[in-house]
């Protein structure tokens, strides 16, 4: 009898099978299905990308009006010439799909609150969903698809390019998926025009969400109004704003009027918030851009800069293309996950972005008739909230159901429901510009068929929401930059702290017209910057608070200002400059007051501050040495009186300090509260060096005292656990307050330079590659030319020039 | 002499599987040789073994060196395998070989049952 032996094995078999065709959660992490996973014929090898892989293709689709060519050049930079513009955005979507499918699906799950979905049952994962949907992104979205689908030109391009995605996930099978989704066993569900406004949300969260207005109202329990003034100037005393110093500004076209109850109910209330703060951006996001007039350029043509600081990932956020059409021919970086080139150039004008970093949401405080959420307190009398349920389906498990109420501000943030640590039930709800319908990828269309200043003015006021310093310059000689988004206009403290929310006494009371953005056309000086800082000085009619850098600013304006005629050669000098103001500014202070009696190991190090130029480069040991005694003693000056804050803390900027011990070292936050002396400038630097010495030995210890060294800049995948897929200790030195603001996570994302003249010449480099593949050598091959600050030169192909020895690969597009 | 021949008909069966059927296909061919070719149990789970780890850690091998190990260096230190790839190779013929041994088996004992009947 084999019968038994025979069930047996078999039983085996399935079992076997069916434990490796499935992902299985081990302590956190995942085990992929290693039988799919590991499969030669299906699984990850398939994504091992031969050497010499052929990426030429010749491809039908039904949606395709006419013949479509693309031209991938050496880089793998498509050049995508098609006969009309739907076609144009089939094939924009196509290719986005075809090299980056996985990170803008896992980006647009990330903006709707469902990676739950993906990494399955963790406490983590869930409440970051629940936070994205208390923020309202899916309501945001929502809002933004109905305006961009009641838009003819925008619903037409972003069908078209959705349909290009689609055709891409519809030829897939488990085989030709991306490896991400091998690792976490899922599959790509269809793309959607409401995915593509998803991830334009997305944008306004990172860029448009850097307010602290739970950490203002906190403060205000122990420090008063005044303080508050000095901790967190309005405007910095070496602010060198992007519209030049003495430009006059227009009266105010709308005045708001403080209400009469705003220092008892507002200034003077002492609060404390101890509730859990929904995560916020990374304060490491920023950019910086300028452009140059002919007068001021070498060649007499204009120069057009921009590198946009954004979080380093694998895949990059950006991939490279140039699009052409009958009306159109753009080139630049792209949005995977959105039409259009976001930051680029066409043969008449070249334009880029920072963020402008102004508040732009705001809080107010909600008094629900009961714990059912249904009816809350308004202008004397109980008003119906809207219930929305969000639905959170965890992976392999259960539904997580999560009820968010939306008032007339906006969504409910936080309630009890959310946030039962909060004392007192509190209710705060948030009123956010991004929340507002519009259609930020119209202004794209228009701006990448845009031929002079005109056409830019008009294209970029149908941006509202993240504000952007948008940088223009044209052939024709204009340069110019609009601060542009839809802006509250404040009364004076209006938005800094939570507001009341029982009526309508606090509302916004409209927004500050259009025209009067803060702008710059054509400056008298020969160039326009932008670096985050605040846009203006403090004549400008408006309360304009926001999450502003001040320093790079600074070393850009100054930096321009003194060079006489500017070299594109010069352009790249000072997108890769490592000089460190701050450290300028504050190293003389801190030699001169430090007590070298009581630091006698620390010589070495402060010998190497002594003859430090103040180049913070990969090999500078001086600027770790600075940077750690900085830190040490930002935390001696500030710890003391923040400790008295429980939740919700913000530490004044670092321009703060740096501006008071220049102006005055008798700083009275220098003493420490807590010890009944009274701490000097020479204590406080001597304390924190001392405190920072340890640190530094260590560092020495392990060969780390080199700058790149101690602080490993890390390019991460987006998926951070999968450190295989990460480089890490790249040679790069840096820092946020530098204009090659590189840190360990976050910095240049695209340098790109345009140089405008009759034969546009251009430069650009991103630190990734264009293929998501990790499995491919197209994955990172940028990095190591990004980190020696190199450029590649920019090709705007010509139709004609498909013979060219550039060309490497030709994807055919035609109607089947 | 049939052992040899079971691993290589393993082998071929399994790729042409691959190509139509979900990667469990080879647990389909290592069954089906085993039904036809004349083994015990034993021989039968090692030929089976065999035939998809020698084409599995081929294939692997051979979509690793056109790749110059790119991948395989980077998915060896996510499994955790200290970033070994041959080590990758040998698991990736191992788990293959698991399955299809077991397979082989149940096709060789079924065929003993039939043939008594």
């Amino acid at each position: 009898m084999r019968i038994a032996p025979f069930i047996i094995s078999t039983f085996l078999t399935v079992i076997l099978v069916f434990a490796l065709d499935k992902s299985w959660p081990i302590g956190g992490k995942r085990l992929p299905a290693l039988g799919k996973f590991l499969s030669p014929q299906q699984g990850i090898w398939q994504n091992a990308e031969p050497k010499e892989y052929d990426f030429s293709r010749d491809l039908r689709f039904p949606e395709l009006k006419g013949k479509v060519e693309v031209y991938f050049d050496e880089r793998l930079v498509p050049h995508v010439f098609a006969e009309n513009d739907e076609d144009l955005y089939f094939v924009q979507g196509y290719l986005h799909a075809r090299f980056r499918l996985w990170q803008m699906e896992f980006q647009t799950m990330a903006a709707a609150g469902r990676i739950s979905e993906i990494f399955g049952n963790n406490e983590i994962f869930i409440n970051y969903d629940k936070e994205t949907r208390r923020l309202g992104m899916v309501y945001a979205a929502k809002n933004a698809v109905k305006e961009m689908e009641s838009n003819p030109i925008s619903k037409s391009g972003c069908d078209a390019y959705t349909a290009g995605v689609n055709a891409y996930i519809n030829s897939l099978n488990y085989a030709s998926l991306p490896i991400e989704y091998k690792l976490l066993d899922y599959k790509p569900e269809p793309w959607s025009n409401f995915k593509i406004a998803l991830f334009l949300k997305q944008m306004s969260r990172t860029l448009a969400g850097s307010e602290n207005d739970l950490a203002f109202t906190n403060m205000k329990s122990v420090f008063d109004f005044n303080e508050l003034m000095i901790l967190n100037p309005q405007v910095a005393d070496s602010l060198e704003p992007i519209v030049p110093k003495g430009t006059a500004f227009d009266p105010p076209g709308i005045n708001p009027i403080q209400p009469a109850t705003a220092d008892s109910l507002y200034f003077n209330k002492k609060d404390s918030l101890a509730l859990n703060e929904i995560s916020k951006p990374h304060p490491s996001n920023g950019s910086n851009n300028w452009a140059i007039a002919g007068k001021k350029s070498l060649s007499g043509s204009p120069i057009l800069c921009n590198d946009p600081h954004l979080e380093l990932t694998f895949p990059s956020i950006w991939y490279e293309m140039q699009l052409s059409a009958p009306g159109i021919n753009v080139y630049g970086a792209t949005f995977p996950g959105s039409p259009s080139v976001i930051i680029g150039f066409n043969d008449s004008i070249a334009f880029g972005f920072t963020n402008a970093q102004r508040d732009v949401k705001d809080y107010y405080e909600i008094r629900f008739k009961d714990d059912s959420r249904r009816e809350y307190w308004f202008n004397g009398k109980w008003e119906k909230t809207q219930l929305r349920e969000e639905k959170i389906r965890v992976k392999e498990g259960r539904i997580i159901l999560d009820t968010v109420a939306y008032t007339r501000f906006g969504p409910v943030i936080y309630d009890i429901r959310f946030s039962p640590e909060a004392a007192g039930n509190r209710s705060i709800a948030v009123r956010w510009t991004a929340h507002d319908p519009s259609n930020e990828g119209l202004m794209w269309f228009y701006l990448n068929r845009a031929k002079n200043y005109t056409d830019y003015y008009n294209a970029i006021k149908h941006f509202t929401c993240p504000g952007q310093n948008m940088i223009f310059a044209s052939k024709q000689g204009d340069i110019a930059l609009w601060q542009q988004a839809k802006f509250p206009a404040r009364w004076k403290g209006q938005g800094l702290f939570v507001m009341p929310g029982e009526d309508s006494s606090y509302i916004w009371q409209g927004f500050i017209p259009q025209v009067e953005n803060p702008h710059v056309i054509n400056p008298e000086r020969g160039f326009i910057a932008s670096a985050n800082q605040r846009p203006v000085d403090s004549t400008y009619s408006y309360f304009i608070p926001g999450n502003y850098n001040t320093t790079r600013g600074i070393t850009i304006s100054k930096r321009l200002a003194e060079l006489p005629r500017v070299s594109i050669k010069d352009m790249m000098a000072l997108q890769n400059d490592y000089f460190n103001r701050i450290a300028s500014e504050v190293v003389p202070v801190l030699l001169k007051n430090i007590d070298e009696s009581k630091v006698a190991v620390g010589q070495k190090y402060l010998g190497m501050l002594r003859s430090w130029d103040f180049q913070a480069g990969p090999a500078s040991t001086a600027q770790t040495v600075f940077s750690a005694w900085w830190d040490s003693l930002k935390v001696f000056v500030w710890k003391d009186e923040f400790d008295r804050i429980h939740a919700n803390k913000y530490l004044p900027d670092t321009r703060t300090l740096v501006e008071a011990l220049i102006r005055d070292t008798a700083f009275k936050y220098i003493d420490d509260i807590n010890t009944t002396a009274r701490e000097s400038l020479r204590d406080a630097v001597t304390i924190a060096f001392s405190r920072a010495l340890p640190n530094l030995q260590k560092a020495e210890q392990v060969g780390a005292l080199e700058w790149a060294k101690y602080k490993n800049p890390t390019i991460f995948h987006i998926l951070k656990t999968v450190t295989g897929f990460a480089r890490d200790g790249l040679p790069v030195g840096g820092d946020g307050n530098m204009v090659n603001a590189i840190t360990k996570s976050h910095g240049p994302s695209w340098r790109m330079i345009v140089h405008l003249t009759p034969l546009t010449e251009a430069y650009g480099i991103y630190p990734g590659g264009q293929s998501g593949n990790p499995g491919s050598r197209y994955y990172d091959n940028f990095v190591d030319h990004w980190t020696k600050g190199e450029y590649f030169r920019l090709w705007m192909m010509k139709r004609s020039d498909a013979m060219d020895k550039k060309v490497k690969w030709i994807m055919k597009f035609s109607k089947s | 002499m049939k052992f040899l021949v079971a691993i290589i008909l393993t082998a071929l069966l399994a790729f042409v599987a691959g190509l139509f059927l979900p990667w469990w296909g080879i647990a389909i061919a290592a069954f089906l040789v085993a039904l036809v070719i004349n083994q015990g149990g034993g021989p039968a789970w090692v030929s089976g073994f065999l035939g998809v780890f020698l084409l599995w850690g081929g294939l692997a091998f051979w979509v690793s060196m056109k790749n110059q190990d790119l991948l395989a260096g980077k998915v060896a230190t996510v499994l955790p395998l200290g970033g070994n790839v041959i080590l990758l190779i040998l698991v990736t013929g191992f788990i293959g070989g698991l399955v299809a041994g077991f397979a082989a088996m149940s096709g060789s004992y079924l065929r003993s049952r039939t043939r008594r009947q």
